[in-house]
């Protein structure tokens, strides 16, 4: 039938990276402990506070919600990787100047939300920044000055 | 927590996935988007032997037109469903209902089957496909065989699918165009589970209600189709005594579950202010513009 181990392949914030792990591992387990990347927080482990939140084929996903198995051929980028590209070098100022983080370990996950809401180029009102962040939870900030940042970010892409 | 230890299969075919159910029945568990299966595995609360990763089966995936019938394939995933313009057109219910579904990170992997499939009680997307009179089409290695929606959902989280059967798709009938539909559903923050929720198509014929399936989900332990307040509102048109003949069959249609979210009765109260709010929507959207 089957092992209890795996081999995937896929590509890490552009590098492509081959390992064998366990199946019942977990895609964040596998980035931080396997890889290296501990820009993407373990908070609940089971869905809701999204501290985990990667790109996976282009799309936000929760990393404790998908196995490591699961991301064989897989393109994954973590906040490193949004980082190192420079996508949200315009969203991580805003975060700084409006002091959208305290503690921070809300803040990869929340990066990574707020870069597929920008990445739509969508106007959004306040409201519907909120709505989108509803699966992040941040327990210091109250949401606010996240929302500012993300709502300044937006309106100077769209050039408003 | 971490996951048990279970196996694990890349299934490359229906065919694969059919005969490993034939064999391990109920020890056996198909992945799909994980969105609730990963929870409980995390926190131990599911016990397998096998889990089956359907991940790969494009086949099961898609949304077409197929006749009268929209075709959603299981592994459809939810943000395929929200950004369809086929869904948008010919299933406005299942498009309004869409937001209401977790959270953008969710909904990225989560799928349309899987939600079906699992039933929970809170979950939008049996209480449209009940609502829309949808057939839901399981397979196994005997064959294909249709159930209609109102015969899939038991109880809770069960349904009449077999442990050998996978869901495959869902086969849901194009409205008239004389319909409409409305979705609505309470939870204490957007994304949550819902406390209390409606699913309505109706047939509306030169302002009186010619049929209704009002189905409330949230409360309940399976999604209900509720026929006395269906039967209260048909052959009327929609005002504030036909609506409110409507929410009062509700004592007779439901049974709403008690929990930390609400009580019996604090639930049927939500449905039946639910139901108003909705009625008078559907009334509006009957309007000609």
């Amino acid at each position: 039938m089957s092992e209890d181990t795996v081999q995937v392949s896929l590509v890490v914030n552009g590098e492509p990276v081959t390992r064998t792990v366990p199946v019942r591992q977990h895609l964040v387990d596998f980035l931080r402990t396997d890889l290296g990347l501990t820009g993407s927080h373990l908070g609940c482990e089971h869905g809701v506070c999204g501290a985990c939140s990667v790109r996976v084929d282009g799309r936000v996903v929760r990393g404790c919600l998908m196995l490591a198995a699961q991301a064989d051929g897989a393109e994954v980028v973590t906040i490193e990787g949004l980082d190192d590209t420079g996508e949200i070098a315009d969203l991580q100022a805003a975060f700084v100047s409006r002091n959208a983080l305290q503690c921070g370990f809300c803040t990869p996950g929340m990066l990574m939300t707020a870069a597929e809401l920008l990445a739509e180029r969508q106007q959004r009102s306040r409201e519907e920044i909120r709505t989108f962040l509803s699966g992040n939870y941040c327990r210091c900030t109250g949401f606010h000055a996240i929302v500012d940042a993300i709502e300044t970010t937006l309106a100077k892409r769209l050039g408003r | 927590m971490k996951a048990p230890k279970f196996s694990y299969v890349r299934a490359e075919s229906v065919e694969q996935v059919l005969e490993l159910l034939e064999r391990h029945g109920d020890d056996a568990r198909i992945l799909a988007g994980g969105q609730s299966l990963m929870p409980t595995l995390n926190m131990r609360l599911s016990q397998l032997r096998l889990l089956i990763d359907i991940n790969r089966l494009q086949a099961l995936a898609g949304i077409s037109l197929q006749g009268n019938r929209v075709r959603i394939g299981a592994l459809t995933r939810h943000v395929e469903v929200a950004n369809s313009a086929l869904v948008a057109e010919h299933l406005p219910l299942i498009a309004e209902a869409m937001p209401h579904v977790a959270h953008v990170a969710v909904r990225n992997r989560g799928t349309f089957g899987g939600s079906i499939a699992l039933a929970d009680p809170a979950a939008e997307m049996p209480a449209c496909v009940l609502a829309l009179g949808a057939t839901l089409v399981l397979q196994s290695v005997i064959g294909r065989r249709e159930v209609a929606a109102s015969d899939y959902f038991q109880g809770l989280y069960e349904t009449a699918r077999r442990p050998d059967e996978l869901l495959v798709e869902a086969l849901i009938p194009v409205p008239r165009v004389s319909s409409v539909s409305v979705f609505k559903e309470l939870a204490q923050r957007h994304g949550d589970f819902a406390i209390a929720g409606v699913a309505f198509h109706l047939e509306i014929d030169a302002g009186i209600v010619a049929d209704a399936r009002l189905v409330y989900f949230g409360s309940e332990s399976k999604p209900t189709l509720a026929r006395g307040a269906s039967s209260a509102i048909v052959g009327r048109s929609i005002d504030d005594t036909s609506s409110a003949a409507a929410a009062s069959a509700l004592d007779a249609d439901l049974s709403p579950m008690s929990s930390p979210h609400g009580s019996s009765r604090m639930r049927l109260h939500l449905q039946r202010v639910l139901t108003r709010r909705a009625l008078a929507m559907a009334a509006e959207r009957a309007r000609p513009a």
